[in-house]
This record gives C-alpha cells, structure tokens and sequence, in this order.
C-alpha cells in the first residue's frame, strides 16, 4: 500500500484525483522516476521498467513556499518544481522513487542538493562542452554509471536489449511527435502554438509510450484532414513565429496564447517542451551508449557553452517552417539563456534578416498587460 | 471628418485631432486621474463641446475616426481602432522631429520607458524596460515624493545640485537610500540631482542595448526637459532632440493612423 500525503484531505478535487492516480499506478507496481531536463536518457529508465516522470514545474503557487529556503532572484521554474516537492502537492514526485538531477546550470545544480534531503536525487555529470574530444567519452561512461545506479536501485539487471528495445520505442516516438509538431510547416498553419505545447505537457503525465503515440498519430490525422478540407488553398495574413528560449509552460497562457489571440500564429515551438529534443533520434545499430552519449550531448540548450548547434538548428527550423519573426522567452535569472539571447538576437536580426522580440519575466501575471504591448507593438512591427 | 487620437498614459491623457488635411486642430492633456474608463469618458465630454464627436448620438452624428493607444487604450470604448503606443510614439516622433530614414525615440513614461528604432518610417526594434519601475517617470514621482517637491520642482532642486550616487536599481531599496542621505542632511538639491542622474543612466543603458540611430529624440513626459535630454546626450556621446510637443508624440502617431484608417474607409466605400 502506498501512502498519501499528511494534507491530503485539505487538497481541491483535481489534486486529489491526481494523487490517486499515481498512487493506483503504483500500486500495481510501476517504477516512476522523476527527471528533469531533455539530457536525461530516459530510454535507461525505461529499459529498467520505469517511467520517467518530467517534474518541471509551471505554476506559481508553490514559490512562495519555495523562497522559505531558496533565494528570490532564481528562476521560477526551479523555485515551482522545489517548492512542490516541498509541499507534497505533486504526485509525480510524492510517488518517484528516486529523483534524477543533472548538473545543467547553476542553480538546478545547487537546488538538488537540497531535493536531496527531502527524496534520494542522483545526479548525472553532464559535461559543460560538447567541444573537447573527452566530453562525449565522460558522458558515456557516466550513462554507465546511472544505469548501474538503476540496477543497484532496483536490484536488478538492464541488459543491453532492454536498452536497444527502449531506444527503438522512444525514436517511435520521436517520429510522431515530430510530425504532429511540424503541422505549422503547412501555410496556412494547421496547428496553433497553444495546442502544441498543452497537450505536450498532458502527454507528460500518460505513462505508456504506445498509447501516446496512438493518440498524437490521431490527432495529427485529423488536423491533417481538416486542413485538407478546410485550409488548403485559402490565404492568411497571420505572421508566422518561432518561439524559443528557456521552457514555456508556465508563462504559455502570457505570451503564446496572447500573441495567438492578437492575430500571429506560432508555428514552431522551439525549446525543451517543443520540438528541440524530438528532431535528433538515437542510432538503433552500434553500441548503445555511444549512441545515447552522442544524442544527449546534442541537446542545443544553452547550458552548453559554446552553443553553436543551436543557432544551426534555429536557423533551419527558420526556413522550413517560412518564419517571419521569432520571439524569445527568458525565465527571470536564468543566466545561460538571458546572455545567449545577445547572440540569438544577432543571429536572428543580421543572418536571418527577421524581427527578434525578447521578453524577460516569471510565473506571476503582475506584467500580463505590459507583455501584451510588447506582442502588440512586435506585431505591428511585422505588419 | 475629424481624426482624433488619444494616448491614456498611467498618468497623463494626450489627446490630438487632425482635421482631413492633417492639421493639428486640437491638443489637449488631462490627468488619467484612478481610471482610465473615467477619463476616456471625460475626454468624449470635453471633445464633444469642441464639436468633435466620437459616437452617434441623439443629435449629432459621430465625425471622428478615433484610435486610441497607451496603458489605458483598452478603456476607450469608443474607439475604432487600438494600437500599442510603440507603434504610435514612433509615427509621433518621426513627424515631430521631421522625418529622417532613421531616427531612434527615447519615451520615458509613467510606468515604463521605451527605446524605439524607427527605420523608414516603420518600427524595427524596441527595448521596454522589466518590471521594475527604475528609470520610469515613476521612480521620480516616488523620490519628489519623499522631497515633499513636485516633478517640475525637482528638477529644478536637480540642476542646482551636485549628484550623489544612488546605486541601487530596485525603486525601494532606492527609496531608503533617498531616507538615509535625508537623514544624513544632504542637500535636497544634491539627492534630487543624484536621482534624475540614476534615471539618466538607467535609460542610456537601455539605449546602449540597442543600435542607435544618428538621430536621438526624447519623447513623452519628460520630452520638454531639456535638462534631461542634455544629461541623456551627456551618457550617450551624442545629441538629444526634446521638445515642448514631445509628450503628444502618442497621440498624434494614434490620430495619424485614425487619418489613414479614415482614408482607407472612404476609399473603399466610395469604391464600391
Ligand atoms: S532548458 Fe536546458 S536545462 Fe532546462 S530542461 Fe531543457 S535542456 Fe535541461
Ligand atoms: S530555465 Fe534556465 S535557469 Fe531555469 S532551470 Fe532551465 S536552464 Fe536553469
């Protein structure tokens, strides 16, 4: 039997059915593991039958709470995701059984050491470079080292096939979600920005892998009919926009919803929560760690210093998806992004020849209207 | 047919109208007062006994094309058009200050500042400053507060005195600088000058994270301080435009645009 927390009773309905899921999924014996950051490999986890669990956090509430221990000038989504598990109030990470952190930036890094004290928090090494000839070595190794972590933890054995059969599966993936997340290639787009990411982040919360992918092959069917039938042909004058920058899903509703309602469309979401991690598969042939080390040392988050891959990247997803302007969103004090974003800015402005519009802010919704000028103002700009 | 353009700012309502060869009938300001709606109202009042009429009514029938822009443009329900006061303060400016192929616009505001790149006539870059209410017009308003002086008061307290250094970028923690130099017994005239220094600097730097056009103006509240504009040339190296039109900036881009929106209907109405 698993346990629920201390102040359940006082938790609203949605909460509590949240809770009682999990705690059911448990109770029929599935492994969770929370993670959080696309450099995990999380076909290790599967491949110790566990499913990982995304624990980044994208709501306000708990950050109050969060400063009791953390400093105010962090980055809200590591206050948000502290501050849950300080308060019981997500059942991701109530019910993990280990937590996995990784040494990204500063002050992840730093809060995992206090997770520490309130669940078990294993930290990968994750090299700061992909640019010197021992990083992709280190990170193999240190693949290993986790997946003997796993083994060690649950007592088991993660043989090599398991982690081939999961490498298979989670490319599977990969392919569905990148073609349900390219339906903003089309003109007119045959998606909006919002339904990309919300319903990304529900699919965080549905634990197996082929019903996922079941459901986002349908629902990318069916926006495929529609446009087909309804779409096609016709013309728009909505600007087309890349979003990129730190992940979105606590500020979606402030700016992508916004910037939608006022008449763009977003049709290209590229951060952690959008297509950034989707492109690149894993290899299926060779060995399996030297392919899950190269794929996961080519995530284009700007912990990676230098981050030249990004730009690459950015600029392709810029021409297939016929952009027009690109918007960055910075959580407040995430220093990797806010001092890359001058680069962004210039490759953005003097390569591609588009309006950059950079906004800085947090979870709260004290600058709702001020970035509503901005979008307004950037839309204008755009014509 | 009248094109009026009304700017709702946190603190101030600009209020222009053009008449259809673009000449500048009416140029008001009002206090925006606790709401904005209140004001939109009063305003459509006072334009009314100008013969100036915003909506349909009993005995008149509506003769202005309205856009309205600023904070409050939402407010202005009678408004045919709302356009952000970026885009507005750009199309101002260019006008106000003759139209060069670049000209960079400077709007220190009530809540926020602006920097905005003008290239050909349409905007190609803008900086709005965070949250934070430092190098606002309304970081001075809070320090004359605590002076006990006006704006227009502390300014002049500004240029008399030498600037002591307030180093903090926060509007609060400034605040209780302000309290110690107080406490201290520094001149008034020496903190009201540190103060205006710290919002010069807090502006330039926004400036300087932006390119820059050749031509700098200074528009909005401040735009007819030419002590201001003098300590922005100073951080910047190179001149300031101001002038006593500066703060109309919004508006007039807002009754510009009401005048095109204007054109456009008449155009296509009598097309069809
Ligand atoms: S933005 Fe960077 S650090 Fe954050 S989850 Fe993505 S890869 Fe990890
Ligand atoms: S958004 Fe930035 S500061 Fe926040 S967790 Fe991600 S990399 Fe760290």
């Amino acid at each position: 039997m698993q346990k629920l927390p201390g102040n359940f009773e006082t938790y609203d309905e949605t909460r509590k059915a949240g809770f009682l899921k999990v705690k059911e999924l448990k109770e029929s014996g599935k492994r969770v593991i929370g993670t959080f950051c696309s450099y995990v490999p999380c076909e290790i986890i599967y491949a110790a039958d566990a499913v990982p669990c995304g624990l980044c956090a994208s709501s306000e509430e708990p950050i109050p709470e969060a400063e009791s221990v953390l400093p105010r000038n962090l980055c809200p989504l590591i206050k948000a995701s502290y501050g849950f598990a300080l308060t019981d109030k997500c059942p991701y990470f109530y019910y993990s059984d280990l937590i996995v952190g990784e040494t990204t930036c500063d002050g992840k890094k730093k809060m995992f050491e206090l997770l520490n004290e309130i669940k078990e928090t294993y930290v990968l090494k994750l090299p700061n470079s992909r640019d010197y000839p021992e990083a992709l070595k280190e990170w193999r190794s240190e693949i290993i080292r986790f997946k003997e972590k796993l083994e060690d933890f649950y007592g088991i054995t993660i043989t090599e096939d398991k982690i081939r059969e999961a490498i298979r599966m989670k490319n599977k993936e990969r392919e569905v979600m990148t073609e349900y997340l390219s339906l903003g290639k089309l003109y007119p787009a045959a998606i909006s920005g919002y339904e990309m990411g919300s319903r990304t982040d529900a699919a965080g919360f549905s634990f197996d892998i082929e019903e996922r992918c079941k459901t986002f092959a349908a629902r990318t069917e069916e926006l495929k009919q529609y446009w087909e039938e309804h779409i096609k042909g016709t013309t728009s004058d909505r600007p087309r926009l890349l979003v990129t920058g730190c992940p979105n899903m606590g500020v979606r509703d402030k700016i992508i919803k916004a910037v939608e309602e006022l008449g763009a469309d977003c049709v290209v979401i590229d951060t952690c929560n959008g297509i950034r991690t989707q492109l690149d598969k894993v290899e299926e042939t060779g060995d399996v760690y030297d392919a899950l080390a190269k794929k996961y040392l080519n995530v284009t988050c700007s912990v990676m210093s230098p981050n030249q891959p990004r730009f690459e990247e950015m600029g392709r997803l810029i021409d297939e998806f016929r952009v027009d302007g690109v918007i960055e969103v910075i959580l407040q004090a995430c220093h990797t992004f806010n001092i890359e974003s001058y680069n962004v800015k210039r490759y953005v402005t003097e390569e591609k020849g588009l309006p950059y519009l950079g906004l800085e802010t947090d979870y709260s919704q004290a600058d709702k209207g001020q970035i509503a000028t901005r979008l307004g103002a950037f839309l204008e700009m755009l014509g | 047919m009248y094109y009026t353009g009304i700017d709702i700012g946190s603190t101030a309502a600009k209020i222009v109208v053009l008449s259809e060869t673009g000449e500048v009938l009416e140029e008001f300001v009002i206090p925006t007062g606790w709401s904005s709606r209140m004001a939109a109202k009063n305003i459509a009042e006072l334009l009314s006994g100008k013969g100036i009429y915003v909506t349909d009514t009993e005995e008149h029938g509506k003769n202005s094309v309205v856009v309205s822009t600023g904070y409050g443009r939402e407010a202005v329900d009678f408004s045919d058009k709302q356009v952000t006061e970026i885009t507005c303060h750009a199309k101002g400016a260019q006008v106000l200050f003759q139209k060069e192929k670049a000209v960079s616009v400077i709007d220190v505001g009530g809540q926020d500042t602006k920097v905005i790149l003008v290239e050909n006539g349409i905007v190609s870059d803008f900086l709005m400053n965070d949250k934070c209410a430092a190098g606002t017009g309304k970081f001075i308003e809070v320090m004359a507060n605590r002076l006990n002086v006006d704006i227009d008061d502390m300014f002049a307290l500004a240029k008399a005195g030498e600037p002591i250094p307030i180093s903090a970028l926060c509007t609060v923690f400034a605040e209780s600088e302000v309290i110690s130099y107080i406490a201290e017994g520094r001149s008034r005239e020496d903190i009201a000058s540190g103060v205006i220094a710290s919002v010069a600097n807090k502006v330039a730097t926004m400036c300087k994270r932006q390119k820059l056009a050749e031509k700098v103006v200074l528009t909005g509240g401040l735009s007819s301080n030419s002590y201001f504009a003098a300590l922005l040339s100073d951080r910047l190296g190179q001149p300031v435009e101001n002038s006593s039109e500066g703060r109309y900036a919004g508006a007039l881009g807002a009754a510009m645009t009401a005048k095109k929106l204007g054109e456009r209907r008449s155009r296509l109405q009598a097309d069809s």
